[in-house]
């Protein structure tokens, strides 16, 4: 068979190639999402964590944002999936959209929680002061001062975490979740050839990767350039 | 006497009683106790960890005391109950450092206190920051960067930044200490304006030829403690104390 043959039975008959494109949909809405809620999650975590170390206040929630930081890094992220998808929302019907978005956005929340916590241990002591010297109290003065420093030096890691997280995000076919992963699957299973689609699958990841690389990028350089 | 009766009639600032600040087993001030009046330059010398820092920084809490009591404009601002914040406001601070904020340009450094806890509109915080930038000869900096300035600019733009604040007292940690030589004097220069306006100011300082300049009244700390204060004249021209004449002929 030649390529082309390959290319049209995978992808055109039967109209296979669907099963890509949703599955980049999905992918795509599950990174996306899932991201957000790490970004929440992870600078709740992190404000935490670090006025604790900083202040030895909120001991408590300290006490759980370590726990929550143990048990999500502590256990792979296929098995916190399925925990969620099969333990917690064992008795609900929900969408496996909503299930995934939640277990990789708090799974993402772990990571980076730690990132933007070693943002803001890095910014100089004295900014605090400064901050609360003009009468800014310790939530403003993280807001305005702290935190847009930190995020700013810590954005190339953060990035990182998202082309990580887009990539993890291909086990979702663990919960029968159609994904991009999962779609070119199903095409592999249905045509017996699994070169074509699986490849197809790896250059549309890679393809993903590097855009958001060259973006990331880009950002950075403005960002550093704001400040020369 | 003569002394007593004029402080009386001046307008008192802040009262600091007994004042103590230990680190763990480390006592880094011990019964500190002295009437701040309106209008009064004070500067604070010393040797090194004699605890001059330490007690710049209980006067706006940023060190919190472990003892005694500081009252400011008649508010016992150690109070727990008391909302430092706001009295804060009204004592700028300088220090050695700079700290200006880095991801902002000068303009916004001045006016973001203004705007956020003051609640005045951007159009009026820029105005008034224009005013005193153009003061100390830096309104063309308002666009700038703090990494496009130097030591000096930086620093004359903190002082700025705090005076936006419209303080009633101006504190200052060894505001020199970190520029280079060249560049002092600028500094020095601004704070000789400030002076002359009567603005109250606490200087630490090792500028010991500044403090004799401008100085109404000079602190002599030693191990945590005052161990002599007096007029600027008095002070370094006829110091009583073993350990102040050992310390001037060392600086002087
Ligand atoms: N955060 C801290 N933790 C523990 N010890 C401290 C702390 N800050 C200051 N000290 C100690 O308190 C003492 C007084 O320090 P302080 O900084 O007030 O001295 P200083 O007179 O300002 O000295 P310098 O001229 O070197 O600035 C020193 O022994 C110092 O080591
Ligand atoms: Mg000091």
């Amino acid at each position: 068979m030649t390529f082309i043959d390959q290319f049209k039975q995978n992808f055109i008959e039967e109209n296979r190639w669907k099963y890509i494109l949703n599955g980049l949909g999905v992918t795509l809405r599950v990174t996306l999402f899932a991201v957000l809620i790490g970004i929440a999650i992870g600078f709740i975590v992190a404000i935490i964590r670090s006025t604790y170390e900083k202040t030895g206040k909120l001991k408590i929630l300290n006490l759980l944002a370590n726990i929550y930081l143990t048990v999500i890094r502590g256990t792979p992220v296929v098995v916190q999936l399925l925990i969620i998808y099969f333990v917690i929302f064992s008795s609900v019907r929900v969408d496996k959209i909503f299930v995934a978005i939640i277990a990789f956005g708090i799974n993402s929340g772990a990571y980076v929680a730690e990132i933007i916590r070693s943002g803001i241990m890095s910014i100089d002591p004295g900014q605090m002061e400064a901050g609360r010297s003009l009468g800014f109290n310790y939530i403003q003065t993280m807001c305005y001062i702290i935190i847009p420093q930190a995020f700013k030096n810590v954005l190339p890691a953060l990035g990182n975490e998202f082309i990580v997280l887009l990539k993890e995000t291909s086990v979702a076919g663990y919960i029968a979740l159609e994904d991009l992963t999962k779609g070119a699957d199903i095409i592999r299973s249905q045509t017996y050839s699994p070169f074509v689609p699986l490849l197809s699958v790896a250059a549309i990841y890679l393809g993903i990767v590097m855009l958001l690389t060259f973006l990331l990028k880009k950002l950075e350089r403005r960002l550093r350039s704001s400040e020369r | 006497m003569s002394d007593n009766l004029n402080k009386n009639e001046k307008e008192l600032l802040i009262h600091v009683d007994d004042l103590s600040k230990h680190f763990d087993n480390l006592h880094a001030l011990n019964g500190v106790s002295i009437d701040i009046y309106k209008g009064d330059v004070i500067f604070v010398v010393g040797p090194s960890g004699s605890g001059k820092s330490t007690f710049l920084r209980c006067l706006n809490r940023l060190e919190e005391p472990t003892g005694g009591k500081i009252l400011f404009e008649g508010i016992d601002i150690t109070d727990k109950k008391t909302d430092i914040n706001k009295h804060r406001q009204k004592m700028g601070m300088v220090f050695q450092q700079f700290n200006l904020f880095p991801h902002m340009t000068v303009l916004k450094n001045l006016t973001l206190g203004p705007m956020k806890l003051q609640g005045k509109s951007k159009a009026e915080a820029e105005e008034e920051a224009m005013k005193l930038l153009e003061r100390v000869g830096l309104a063309d900096r308002a666009k700038a960067y703090p990494n496009q300035l130097s030591g000096g600019q930086k620093q004359r733009i903190a002082i700025v930044r705090a005076l936006c604040m419209k303080p009633d007292v101006m504190l200052f940690d060894e505001p020199t200490s970190a520029l280079d030589p060249e560049m002092v004097g600028e500094v020095l220069e601004v704070m000789r304006e400030l002076a002359k306006e009567n603005m109250t100011m606490v200087v630490v300082t090792h500028e010991i030829a500044f403090a004799k300049e401008i100085a109404n009244r000079v602190i002599f700390m030693a191990d945590g403690e005052i161990e002599e204060e007096g007029d600027a004249a008095e002070f370094f021209d006829n110091p009583k104390s073993e350990r102040l004449k050992a310390f001037l002929a060392k600086v002087l």
